[in-house]
């Protein structure tokens, strides 16, 4: 078990203090974020793993600027986060990607202000990082939800962001598709060393993909523990260790091991 | 669609529509009416009315009007409805007007359009303007309202300004939608044109109706005016629905028949 302020190898990129979050209702108000404290280390990939309708994605929609939360700080970079910010991109499920442009102008969405020519190899390097290749000019509908999330986070990594949050990414992804996102997720992310804040409430794809996993409570959701993950990556999903790891947190959220 | 399936669908429609013309003929010939007109007649009818020049001075009149009211309402609708759409708080406040408005026949309009601007084209145009208005302004306020937060989260995330944000974004994420508004609009407007020219002016296809049976009872000349009326109806929704097929709205549109 690490303690939520362990010192991080690199500079800390995000750092969350007292974070706290209450939505009003007709007579009381719901405390859906409570007392959430959390650095995030440059290049890091966290996942935050919790139940579905804990709070996860309040948090994410705060750490993005979407939401202000009720009290307690966001900063990166040492900066306090003010709104959305280009240098950091939230990547939702595949139902993000605008349908009425192409693949090839979903991925140059964000290029606007740069000259043609270097916006075209700019997007031909992404389309090909995803792997998109021939259907650079098919929108959306023609595509599936795999390819769909590939141009989501293709357009994404086109602004050359220092973080991604994603959420729940792979979701409404078929269990295949979702394997092969996973892997060319962690690809990507070694090759163009972003800092990414994943959410989930999927144990196994959260001890596939994180350095550290940060487990949540329900709501209102608190960090409950946060779990490192010392596993090198590719990783063996069969090894002692990542079994380990994988039931210490099915045992941490309290769910047996048979059905 | 395969060349088998695309002559089908030329082929069955035409041969449903023979049908009824053998149909009309056999029902005119069977109750031995002097009055109601054969096809053979109607036929005769737009031929006539061809020779006479009336045939093209009428459609054209009738189009002219419709592409003034609907161009208007056009004009007028789709920014308002974008800008209601956008501002929640100015929606709040003008939609409760526009639904007592909208369920009023544009037809009751009629003799309030006749005192703001007489037995003249002006008239005719307000109507079509009015038809044409209401359809157009809600589905581009419902169509703007309804992009999903996704879009616009997206959109600013990329740091878009809020004018680029409507342009690049919300624009096109409504287009769909208001395409239906103007569709249904266009509609709306060729039904309405006919009424209004009926009452309000001296030409038109409208005023073919109503002329051919007050004036000596030419039913050949108002079922042939009926006919036009339906077939450029058709015309119209078959250009509609072409821009509908276009690749950047093609998305917001489930295949339908056409």
């Amino acid at each position: 078990m690490i303690p939520a302020h362990r010192s991080l190898p690199g500079r800390t990129k995000l750092a969350l203090r007292g974070l706290r979050m209450t939505f009003p209702t007709e007579e009381t108000e719901i405390r859906v974020l409570d007392d959430i404290d959390l650095d995030v280390g440059e290049g890091e990939l966290v996942c935050i793993l919790g139940p579905s309708g804990c709070g996860k994605s309040t948090l994410l929609n705060i750490v993005a600027g979407f939401l202000q939360p009720t009290a307690g700080s966001v900063r990166i970079d040492d900066e306090p986060v003010r709104g959305p910010d280009p240098r950091r991109i939230f990547v939702f499920q595949e139902r993000g990607v605008f349908p009425w442009l192409t693949v090839e102008g979903n991925i140059g969405f964000g290029l606007g202000r740069m000259p043609r020519s270097e916006r075209a190899n700019r997007v031909a390097h992404y389309v090909r990082l995803v792997g998109l290749e021939g259907f650079e000019k098919a929108y959306p509908h023609e595509l599936s939800g795999g390819m769909k999330q590939r141009v989501e986070v293709a357009r994404a990594l086109a602004v050359d962001p220092d973080m991604l949050y994603l959420d729940e990414p792979f979701g409404a992804l078929d269990s295949i598709t979702r394997l092969e996102m996973r892997r060319e997720l962690l690809r990507i992310w070694q090759q163009e060393k972003k800092t990414i804040l994943f959410v989930t409430h999927d144990i196994e794809e959260s001890v596939q993909l994180a350095d550290r996993v940060v487990v949540m409570t329900a709501r209102p959701a608190r960090i409950r523990r946060i779990v490192e993950i010392d596993l090198p990556h590719p990783r063996d999903l069969s090894s002692r260790r990542y079994l380990e790891l994988r039931d210490g947190i099915f045992e941490e959220i309290g769910l047996a091991h048979k059905i | 669609m395969t060349p088998r399936r695309r002559l089908e669908a030329i082929l069955l429609p035409a041969a449903t529509a023979a049908a009824l013309v053998v149909l009309w003929d056999a029902a005119v010939r069977w109750s031995g009416t002097s009055i109601f007109p054969s096809p053979d007649a109607v036929a005769r009818g737009i031929a006539e009315l061809a020779r006479k020049g009336l045939l093209l001075a009428y459609v054209r009149d009738s189009l002219l009007r419709v592409a003034a009211g609907y161009g208007a309402a056009l004009a007028i609708g789709a920014p308002l409805g974008i800008f209601l759409g956008w501002r929640p708080a100015a929606a709040r406040a003008a939609n409760p007007v526009i639904q007592f408005l909208r369920p009023i026949s544009p037809l009751a309009w009629i003799p309030v359009a006749i005192v703001l601007f007489g037995v003249k084209d002006m008239a005719a145009v307000f109507l079509i303007f009015l038809a044409s208005l209401f359809p157009i302004l809600v589905s581009a306020m419902n169509g703007v309202r309804g992009v999903p937060a996704m879009y616009r989260q997206a959109g600013a995330n990329f740091g878009l300004s809020r004018a680029s944000l409507l342009a690049r974004v919300v624009f096109p994420a409504a287009l769909p939608e208001i395409l239906t508004g103007l569709r249904i609009a266009l509609g709306v407007a060729w039904i309405v044109v006919v009424a209004a020219e009926m009452i309000a002016v001296n030409s038109g296809l409208g005023y073919l109706v109503i002329d051919s049976r007050n004036a000596g009872k030419r039913y050949d000349l108002v079922v042939a005016a009926m006919i036009l009326i339906g077939v450029i109806g058709l015309v119209l929704n078959l250009l509609v629905q072409q821009v509908s097929r276009l690749r950047a709205v093609r998305w917001g549109f489930r295949e339908e028949m056409s």
